[in-house]
């Protein structure tokens, strides 16, 4: 095998005023020419760091102390950066996460990507110009011309990435370094975005390295992966024996934690105990063995990195064991109490928020100045949730969801709408509510980073908390009791009460975060997106944590989620939300096994599975910019891969039942919308 | 951008209205009777009286308020008390040009030396160059004018003679005018420069961690490929709005120095116009400062908007 | 304490910046009971000497002896802009505060006057309202007060601003606190950090003002030794006397410095970039 690139015993250090400090250790990675190849790791495992210093490209305070980069058998690491630019952008391109911050701000988009044509290949303005319209086209935009002329903000998300990848290809360079390019997108667009880097990566034949966290993405891309952990190098090996035959207790740990898309019995998702060691604080033995379920005593010494079969590594002192079947690790999930469909069909309400509307108006002099209008940010919504289960609030960015959860828990006022909490009416004024209501309907909110008082201890927090929604006064004894009682409900030790938000993990914050919600007797928590902001293997825990207090506390949940895997663990019924309305509801099994609006079809065809075997039918959308929905019709009809005609695009769409409490906003009658289904089906299995 | 600049033009005007009213109302709380101030101790109670009513000081506040507002943007500034009583719009207007011909020459002298230090203090920094101009800055940025304007005239007038002490306005020719206003100049230039070294010096830094840099060097580009095709454009956005800013503070700033250097400039007149309670002239002095002040604010977001595609396409 | 002091020893001009506003402040407070003369003695006899043993600063054309009167000084150009900034601090946060929280209609209209008070040139404005109410100690700090009360404000603000989305303040809410309790428990904490950087600035530019207030003659009033006037007055007779002019200069030029340097560490340790003006 001849590799483009080939990295051997690299490791990178960062100085800081505590001395130089190991960030990756030891690593070796190789690709193909033509292979795209998943690097994957959880943020802080140096898997950016890696990425880019395999462009010998790094951070003024980072060095390379050990090992050799070859591209094309040329050893980079001693390069000096005159012959490094001669490589970068001509040779080696990257493709980076954040594209708007990444584009600048102040540059057309055709000049900055027709300035490689013009440094590396001489070409004159004019005819970089043609060159880079054409990458444009390439990358899939309708109007490259009018596109080239724009500022990078003038572009939706989606659009910036692809300038970014027609800017990253315009010189064909033979190695592509993609540092999580899909990671802020939403999921139709990822998926389109995904789509056109497979395709271009087989086209030109480049060698790709794709880092990311998301291992349902690497899947369905990838050939072959490399997983890295706390700096090192796991396991790396051909993508379909990777995610079907895991042999490190890591990667099957971290595959078995993954919330995937299928429906059955009520189980808890399988986790991993702890957090990634910082870099300080890496053990001098295997790095993973504090977590590892499988660990022993020879895991305090280092395990060597050793060949398992066809460029497939491992570093586990027990993988023999574990691909002989003498060592199973755990990952059966306990089984949970179920919802049965009488519970969720039949259970009285618990909330039900009527005819929802919301206007953001600008006012003030400065809006005027600035002449910003007024966005309809929810339309018309209603939302219902019942008695001990959970709806899943589903959209992409912009659909309005966080609003309509807002709206429910007071922080903002609707225009119009009423709202009942255990059927008795709800004020929309949080100040007019009393601490009766206020103690039975709580929120978690999305990033824990900005969810606990920073200048105060966990204690504390709690504490006012317990305080101030009890229903009488509480002796100081008590509200300590309860504190510890709250700390032990979310599996923290009661030593978490003396710390402060800082000292504290992202998903330790979210723990505390729940157990603020849980400091009364909520009958409803509204959780808008609480696990996006955390690493996969703390995800899984959090979701546990979430379902095992809603049997124990019998409470109902609204949990607003953009992760349609996450949102079908834990819920019992779905919404889906589409620029401000609701676009389709239903059980979690009507929405998902015969998922009916066209928007719903799409949205679940561009989930990424996290397993290579199973190649859903895809179906990609078009992207719109966020000012120029439509006023009329359909609001997705420019969209729509379904539309029947102008009705679409004159017609409000009406709210059909399709039966079974299954709910669909579409202008196609139900029995087509089901008929095609069926075909779908038919379609991915024999697919 | 048309929409743009006809609001921002109507801010200016509000903001202006605003401030006169400050100005009006701050000026009618001085103490002392006006009238008496203008005839003196000896005038007869019948000159005091008639003098009142031609200058409307028996009408209620607020019609004083508008006749002055009025007046004043017709061009009507009023008489200054003192003696002679001479017409007010001609002495401003001639301070006014005094004062920035002396602006113009002080962001001559500190423009571009700042803003090449304080790039030069980004792209080495943490270097010895760098601290030595971030020190040099800190220590100069707030001190006041008059212990550096004394200092220069120490130096360079009284000890090697090569300019003179004090400027004034009658020069005989170019070089002589250049030979009057530099120490004034320099002296104003001390704020302005450590002012905007310091400004452009964090613009730099932190444009350089965006990461559009980045992805310029990893196209290829050299290190000044890299700035001047890319960073420097970005970084020196901000530093266009404090030259225009620094342009409007200067008018009002230039108090002190005109005052050591015994300069016939708008900041002389204004605290002459205090020491003589002189209220007509000091409201003429104050409103022209500010007018002058929110127009550099204008001009600073219009070229601001110009030149930043992000506004620019709102 | 402990780790302040070792963040001060890693930044040695911090520490030369609090070296030198401890020892004004120490001359502030003790200043007037180590001087050899008043600040008003007319040491008979003894005008226009050079620095000494006897008269370390020389002594002024009057025969007063400058060390003394530089000495007495300390007490204003220390004392008056840290009274200034203490309430600029206080009604600017407490304003800002308000605001932020509050946004709305009352945020535009005050922030609109703020902003077009902050329009006119800050020495300007401090001259006609001295004019108006007369220069006096009280005076000035009022003044400059009210000068420094929309920065501060606007500052505080826009911290507000930024905070007053965050989750922990909409937790708050959710559980029923008074907005008194969120103003001064929940958003006042995130806010300090900047306060102590802008009232370090405050304080050096409060220093600023009213050492070119009293060179201009609109400071303190005689006899009172303010290093302004004193620097004004000493130019009359530089030839003779340079020492009368130079060692109030350079007290005000050491003073700012220090406290510049101070304020600039403090901005680093704690992290906060304020907007610089």
């Amino acid at each position: 095998m001849t590799w483009l690139i080939e990295a051997r015993g690299v490791s990178i250090d960062y100085r800081t005023d505590a001395g130089w400090i190991n960030a990756v250790r030891d690593i070796d990675l190789t690709i193909a020419p033509g292979e795209i190849h998943g690097l994957v790791g959880e943020s802080g495992s140096g898997k950016s760091t890696l990425a880019l210093a395999l462009m010998r490209y790094l951070a003024p305070n980072a060095r390379i102390s050990a090992g050799r980069i070859l591209f094309d058998g040329d050893d980079l690491v001693p390069k000096p950066a005159e012959a490094m630019r001669k490589l970068w952008g001509k040779q080696i391109a990257l493709v980076p996460q954040d594209s708007l911050a990444a584009l600048n701000p102040s540059h057309r988009i055709g000049d900055q990507i027709a300035e490689i044509a013009r440094v590396h290949d001489g070409l004159s303005p004019s005819a970089a110009h043609k060159l880079a319209v054409e990458m444009l086209r390439r990358v899939h935009f309708n109007d490259p011309e009018g596109a080239a002329r724009r500022y990078p903000h003038q572009l939706s998300g989606g659009m910036q990435q692809r300038a970014m990848i027609a800017m990253a290809l315009i010189a064909r360079p033979r190695l592509l370094i993609l540092d999580e390019p899909t990671t802020s997108l939403d999921v139709t667009t990822e998926a389109a975005i995904i789509d056109l880097i497979h395709d271009l990566i087989h086209e030109t034949q480049a060698a790709a390295l794709f880092v990311t966290h998301n291992l349902g993405l690497v899947a369905q891309l990838c050939d072959r992966v490399t997983v890295l952990y706390a700096g090192e190098v796991m396991a790396s090996g051909g993508v379909s024996a990777m995610f079907t035959r895991p042999l490190h207790p890591y990667t099957i740990s971290l595959l078995a934690s993954l919330p995937r898309p299928i429906r059955g019995t009520e189980t808890r998702l399988s986790t991993i105990e702890g957090v990634a060691p910082a870099p300080t604080q890496r053990p001098a033995g295997c790095v993973f063995a504090p977590r590892c379920p499988a660990a022993v005593s020879i895991c305090d010494q280092k395990p060597p990195i050793e060949t398992v079969g066809e460029g497939h590594l491992i570093r586990c002192h027990r993988w023999r064991e574990i691909e002989t079947g003498a060592l199973i690790i755990e990952t059966a999930p306990t089984a949970l109490e179920p919802n049965t469909l009488d519970d969720v069909l039949l259970a009285p309400y618990t909330l039900k928020a009527i005819h929802l509307h919301k206007t953001f108006r600008r006012g003030g002099i400065r809006a005027w100045l600035m002449g910003k209008r007024g966005t309809k940010a929810v339309d018309d919504v209603s939302l219902s949730v019942r008695s001990r289960s959970t709806l899943g609030l589903v959209g992409e960015s912009g659909s309005g969801k966080t609003t309509a959860a807002r709206l429910i828990a007071g922080l903002e006022t609707p225009d119009e709408g009423t709202l009942e909490l255990l059927e008795m009416p709800l004020s929309s004024n949080l100040r007019a509510r009393p601490v009766e209501t206020l103690r039975r309907l709580q929120m978690v909110f999305q990033n824990p980073n900005d969810s606990l008082n920073p200048y105060r201890s966990v204690g504390a927090a709690l504490a006012r908390s317990i305080r101030r929604l009890s229903e009488t006064k509480l002796s100081s004894v008590e509200v300590e009791r309860r504190v510890k009682a709250l700390l032990a409900a979310v599996r923290l030790s009661s030593d978490y009460a003396k710390c402060y938000p800082t000292e504290l993990s992202g998903g330790e914050k979210q723990r505390v975060a729940i157990a603020r919600a849980f400091a009364a007797d909520p009958a409803l928590v509204i959780a808008d997106e609480p696990t996006s902001a955390l690493d996969a293997s703390v995800q899984s825990a959090v979701l546990n944590l979430l379902k095992d207090l809603r049997v124990q506390r019998g409470v109902s949940y609204l949990f607003i989620s953009h992760d349609l895997n996450a949102v079908s663990y834990l819920a019992d019924w779905i919404a889906v939300m589409y620029r401000g309305q609701i676009v389709e509801e239903g059980t979690v099994d009507d929405v998902y096994g015969f998922p009916s609006h066209p928007y719903t079809e799409a949205l679940i065809s561009a989930i990424p599975n996290p397993d290579p075997t199973i190649r859903t039918r895809r179906i990609r959308l078009n992207e719109e910019p966020d000012d120029q929905i439509p006023t009329v019709g359909c609001r997705f009809h420019r969209r729509c891969p379904r539309k029947i005609g102008a009705l679409c695009e004159t017609d409000a769409p009406p709210w059909r039942d399709a039966g079974g409490q299954h709910f669909i906003r579409c202008h196609i009658p139900i029995e087509e919308l089901r008929a095609v289904q069926s075909e779908n089906t038919l379609m991915t299995e024999s697919g | 951008m048309m929409r743009f600049l006809i609001r921002r033009i109507a801010l200016l005007a509000l903001t202006l209205l605003i401030t006169s009213v400050i100005v009006f109302a701050l000026t009618q709380l001085l103490p002392g009777d006006v009238a008496r101030l203008i005839l003196g101790r000896e005038a007869s109670q019948e000159a005091l009286d008639n003098l009142r009513v031609q200058l409307g000081l028996n009408d209620p506040i607020p019609v004083q308020y508008w006749n002055w507002l009025t007046g004043f943007v017709s061009g009507d500034w009023g008489r200054s008390f003192t003696s002679g009583s001479p017409p007010i719009r001609p002495l401003v207007m001639e301070r006014l040009g005094n004062s920035l011909r002396l602006a113009a020459l002080a962001l001559i002298f500190s423009v571009p030396l700042s803003i090449i230090l304080g790039a030069l203090a980004a792209l080495r920094e943490q270097s010895p160059l760098d601290s030595v101009i971030s020190l040099a800055t800190l220590a100069v940025v707030g001190l006041p004018e008059f212990v550096t304007g004394l200092a220069l005239i120490n130096i360079f007038a009284l000890g090697l003679g090569w300019f003179p002490a004090s400027a004034s306005a009658n020069a005989e020719s170019l070089g002589d005018l250049l030979r009057q206003l530099t120490l004034p100049a320099i002296t104003a230039s001390f704020v302005l420069v450590a002012y905007i070294v310091r400004l452009t010096r964090a613009g730099v830094i932190e444009e350089l961690k965006k990461p559009y840099v980045r992805t310029a060097t990893l196209k290829g580009l050299s290190r000044g490929e890299v700035l001047t095709g890319h960073v420097l454009g970005n970084a020196l956005l901000p530093t266009i709005t404090v030259i225009a800013i620094s342009f409007g503070w200067l008018i009002g700033g230039l108090v002190v120095i005109e005052n050591v250097f015994s300069y016939p400039g708008l900041g002389r007149l204004m605290t002459t116009a205090i020491e003589r309670k002189d209220i007509p002239l000091m409201q003429a002095v104050v409103m022209v400062t500010i007018f002058f002040y929110a127009v550099a604010n204008l001009v600073a977001d219009l070229l601001y908007a110009l030149l930043n595609p992000r506004i620019r396409l709102e | 304490m402990g780790r302040l002091i070792s963040t001060l020893t890693r930044q040695p001009l911090t520490l030369i910046g609090a070296i030198i506003v401890g020892i004004f402040i120490l001359m502030a407070v003790f200043g007037p009971m180590v001087a050899p003369y008043r600040y008003d003695t007319l040491i008979r006899g003894a005008a226009r000497q050079p620095p000494s043993s006897a008269h370390l600063f020389g002594t002024d054309r009057l025969g007063r002896d400058v060390f003394s009167r530089v000495l007495w000084g300390a007490r204003e150009i220390v004392g008056l802009p840290a009274l200034t900034t203490a309430l600029s601090v206080f009604f600017g946060s407490a304003l800002g505060l308000f605001i932020g929280y509050r946004g709305g209609w009352i945020d535009e209209v005050v922030s609109r006057i703020m902003d077009s008070l902050l329009a006119i040139p800050a020495l300007i404005l401090a001259l006609v309202m001295l004019a108006t109410i007369g220069a006096s100690q009280i005076g000035i700090v009022i003044v400059i007060a009210i000068l420094y009360t929309p920065i501060v404000a606007r500052v505080v603000r826009s911290v507000v601003l930024s905070l007053r989305s965050m989750g922990y303040i909409e937790a708050a809410k959710l559980r029923g606190e008074s907005d008194f309790y969120i103003l001064f428990r929940e958003l006042l904490p995130g806010v300090l950090p900047a306060l102590v950087v802008e009232g370090a600035l405050r304080f050096s530019y409060a220093i600023f003002l009213t050492a070119s207030l009293g060179f201009l003659g609109l400071g303190v009033q005689p006899p009172s030794p303010d290093w302004g006037r004193m620097v004004n007055e000493a130019r009359d007779s530089y030839t003779q006397t340079p020492w009368a002019l130079w060692a109030p200069a350079g007290a005000i030029a050491l003073l700012i410095i220090g406290v510049n340097l101070l304020s600039d560490g403090l901005r680093r340790i704690l992290r906060y970039e304020s907007s610089l003006v």
